[in-house]
């Protein structure tokens, strides 16, 4: 175990994630890759702490927030999925490109 | 051997996330990314982590049924009876990941990293305890109106009346 072997995996989550992100059509699936993405995040964080910074909590407060981050964006995500569904009866990001009031 | 059980796990974390968006179901998609957060909460316990390893496996256990739960109402095919197919711009996608993938790799192995300071404490668990009630009780206290206004706000978005509606349920 290396800090470079946390990192790469870090980066791998990440950019996973990006992709699901930008090529997903559904809205949930898109909120898939943006909690992947956060949880690169958190690997890298936990490894931050690990080997550059142990003797402080930086690092855990750091994952801590980023997990929580995590919670926040899949509840407000799906709130919002709800209210266009509602609203238009649409749950793909192609037909959501604009605000309609 | 932990070295090991960290390459398992993270080849196994990066399998589970690229099979979220290969496989042809919404469930076995939500499954798939709980295999995933799985994995990393097992890499947390690898480095001494166990509150946050914990934390996050049984968060994302309950998450993702959750998650499960908004794909059968929202999603058509949530249990792969029919292939489809919903990506757009997936080449795209795919060159702009590649590349930042590539980039974060080089920075990775490129970037002289700061020697290590301190050492870790006995117990992880306690110094985040006591850094979130001490010195770092600003980032509790913002965590905690985060949540409370993410609360509000979701029962006001997905309520039925909507913001702006009389009451009287027609717009």
């Amino acid at each position: 175990m290396t800090l470079e072997g946390f990192l790469l995996l870090a980066a791998a989550l990440f950019c996973v994630g990006l992709f699901g992100a930008l090529s997903q059509q559904s809205i949930v699936m898109l909120m898939m890759g943006l909690e992947l993405m956060i949880n690169g995040i958190v690997v890298a964080g936990a490894a931050f702490w690990f080997w550059v910074s142990p003797g402080r909590a930086d690092g855990q407060v750091l994952v801590l927030v980023a997990i929580t981050v995590m919670a926040l964006e899949m509840a407000m995500g799906f709130a919002v999925v709800t209210a266009l569904f509602r609203a238009r009866d649409v749950d793909m990001t192609d037909d959501a490109g604009d605000l309609r009031g | 051997m932990e070295a090991v059980a960290f390459w398992v796990l993270a080849v196994a974390a990066v399998g589970a996330g690229i099979a979220v968006f290969v496989v042809d179901s919404m469930a076995r998609a939500t499954f798939a990314l709980l295999a995933s957060f799985l994995c990393v909460g097992g890499e947390l316990l690898l480095i001494d982590l166990h509150y946050l390893g914990v934390l996050i496996v049984l968060m994302m256990i309950m998450e993702m049924l959750v998650m499960a739960v908004f794909m059968v109402m929202y999603m058509m095919n949530p249990a792969g009876l029919m292939p489809m197919t919903m990506l757009h711009n997936r080449r795209g996608a795919l060159a702009v990941s590649g590349a930042a993938f590539a980039a974060l790799a080089a920075g990775v192995f490129t970037v002289p990293w700061p020697r290590r300071a301190g050492r870790p404490p006995r117990d992880p668990t306690v110094a985040l305890g006591e850094a979130i009630m001490g010195p770092k009780m600003l980032v509790m206290m913002v965590i905690g109106v985060a949540i409370l206004a993410t609360m509000i706000a979701t029962v006001v978005l997905a309520a039925h009346r909507g913001r702006y509606d009389g009451g009287d349920g027609t717009r």
